[in-house]
């Protein structure tokens, strides 16, 4: 399997807005728990190692 | 009752008064690893001479969990079912967050085995058996009690030097096993040290003894609320004992920890009563390292002296049994006259076992005592999920429990039969008649199964049952396979194409 690069998303600004709202009130650190709580859902979801490593690698690169 | 020390005689060896001859094998350490390994090689004929700087065995529980492999050894060696009968049967994990449970682990769901999945037993009680089987052996093995080793050499053989209570004595050995342990003096002398991770987590460990009807089952706690923000490990042993290990954290003081003062409230709030005594105590860290080789020419690695991991996953005491397992036939058949490129064999298979020890001990560790950061809030957030979403359970890591690795072997296979009995593979019980198959499978030898074959080794051909069928045949209709001396399968056919067996057996002696 290959990563979706391509936009995959029905209503892009919805989706996002859906992101925000969930971390609406948070403080950093509530935010952070819960990003890495939303990060192992979506993994697992995926389950598919090459992917993960495909979107580990795009995630760490487009950070620099 | 406490256990009973009784120390073993000393008694003054003949180096004192008079050179000895050149001893075949030398083991310097009469831990577990040592014993197994002397009896192993008594077994085979093969004389040792075995050096302890002690008289009384382990002081303290140590290691207490022995794995259904580990049993499988020691009944080979004599002492497998006095472990069992004295010990505490377990196969059940259970892990808990705070008050909730989110883990459950079955070591051993499917029946048809002689051994059970895991065995609890203080050190000190299979050291006293293995001694006990080592002076059955009074022609083969030469226990030696105060003998300390303080000098070691090496020039196409091993030179030692031994201190006694009467004074020193000179040795000499074709080859010398280091089963000294963790503080290896050998591995010191030799000035080989560790490569990998020293983790600084502190931990207190307590036997403790008391009347309870708690469940043979291991029992682990993230952030308990009678331990907070740390782990905390219960397990049951025999004697009405238990082993706790409470995690202290990086920063506790190890000499304060140690106080009763501090133990007794520690202990009491985890079990919510005081009606117990304390018998041995311990504050410890631990290492996540090995030798970057077990062979250095004569001179041998075998258990804690070459590898050392956390104690969550039972990997130390159990791994060393599967060296003392990887290494005793091999190095019975050097000392009779074989291939020496088997004990490179030894050195290779068993880096690769330490290296599946040493990756699964961290992890372990990784989870129990994160780095702060994301390392921490990937830990807690698999904590928060685990309760609500099965998913997240078997990411929960309080230890993957010990069991024998398969080692990449370049042999014979046919992809028609099951995974679990590949080459590399332990090969695995089953009922046999009124027996157990893993008692028949006294390697080098064939085990046919739905019809026989010619071989250079004994053939055991025994006739089909539906969990033979399961574990050996899956979907085909025969199979030969060929089984080490330590039960491993070397290669395996449905139809063994003529000379194929022959050259098995021959790539095995040949240590490839």
């Amino acid at each position: 399997m290959t990563l979706t690069v391509t936009p995959n998303l029905p209503d892009p600004d919805a989706a996002y807005a859906r992101l925000l709202a969930a971390h609406k009130g948070l403080t950093e650190a509530e935010s952070a728990a819960l990003n890495a709580r939303l990060i192992l859902i979506l993994m697992n979801h995926i389950g598919d190692a090459a992917v993960l490593d495909q979107a580990l690698v795009l995630a760490r690169d487009s950070g620099r | 009752m406490p256990y009973d020390y009784r120390p073993f005689a000393y008694a003054p060896p003949p180096g004192l008064t008079g050179p000895e001859p050149r001893h075949p094998v030398v083991i310097v350490g009469a831990g577990p690893i040592g014993l197994a390994l002397a009896i192993d090689l008594a077994q085979q004929g093969v004389r040792s001479v075995v050096l302890d700087d002690n008289n009384v065995v382990s002081v303290g529980s140590r290691a207490i969990c022995w794995s259904k492999r580990s049993l499988e050894i020691l009944d080979r060696l004599g002492v497998g079912q006095k472990c069992v009968d004295k010990g505490v049967v377990w196969k059940l994990g259970r892990t808990f967050h705070r008050e909730e449970e989110i883990w459950k682990f079955d070591l051993q769901p499917d029946p048809g085995h002689k051994m059970p999945a895991f065995v609890n037993l203080q050190q000190y009680y299979v050291e006293e058996y293995l001694v006990a089987r080592a002076q059955g052996f009074p022609d083969l093995i030469d226990l030696r009690w105060k003998n300390k080793v303080t000098a070691v050499s090496q020039t196409g053989h091993v030179a030692l030097t031994v201190q006694t209570p009467d004074g020193p004595y000179d040795l000499e050995a074709d080859t010398l096993v280091a089963c000294d342990g963790a503080k290896s003096m050998v591995r010191g002398m030799l000035d080989l040290d560790f490569d990998g991770e020293l983790f600084e987590e502190r931990f207190l460990i307590a036997d403790i003894v008391m009347l309870s009807d708690f469940p043979a089952e291991r029992r682990f706690w993230f952030e308990p609320v009678f331990h907070p923000g740390q782990t905390a490990l219960l397990h049951k042993q025999a004697d009405n004992g238990y082993r706790i290990d409470l995690q202290l954290g990086w920063d506790a003081d190890p000499e304060a920890e140690r106080q009763p003062e501090r133990v007794l409230p520690r202990i009491e709030k985890a079990l919510g009563h005081a009606d117990f005594t304390v018998e041995w105590v311990s504050v410890y860290t631990f290492q996540c390292r090995r030798l970057a080789r077990f062979v250095h020419d004569r001179v041998i690695f075998c258990g804690d002296s070459a590898h050392l991991v956390s104690p969550f996953g039972a990997r130390g005491g159990n791994g060393g049994l599967q060296d003392v397992d990887a290494l005793g036939w091999r190095l019975a058949s050097v000392v009779n006259g074989g291939d020496p490129a088997q004990l490179d064999a030894y050195d290779r298979e068993r880096q690769f076992g330490a290296d599946e020890n040493l990756l699964n001990s961290s992890r372990t560790t990784r989870f129990m005592s994160p780095a702060p950061g994301a390392e921490r809030q990937f830990r807690d957030a698999v904590l928060a999920l685990a309760a609500k979403a099965p998913f997240a359970r078997p990411l929960v890591n309080s230890g993957r429990l010990s069991r024998p690795c398969t080692y990449p072997l370049d042999a014979p296979d046919d992809p028609r039969l099951p995974g679990a009995t590949c080459p590399g593979a332990v090969a695995p019980d089953a009922p046999l008649g009124n027996g157990w198959l893993i008692d028949a499978l006294r390697g080098p030898l064939v085990l046919a199964l739905g019809g026989t074959v010619d071989a250079p080794v004994p053939v055991l051909s025994p006739d089909l049952t539906d969990t033979l069928r399961e574990r050996y045949l899956g979907s085909a209709p025969r199979a030969v396979y060929l089984i080490r001396p330590d039960q491993v399968v070397v290669a395996r056919w449905v139809d063994p194409p003529p000379g194929a067996i022959a050259a098995a057996v021959k790539a095995m002696e040949a240590g490839r």
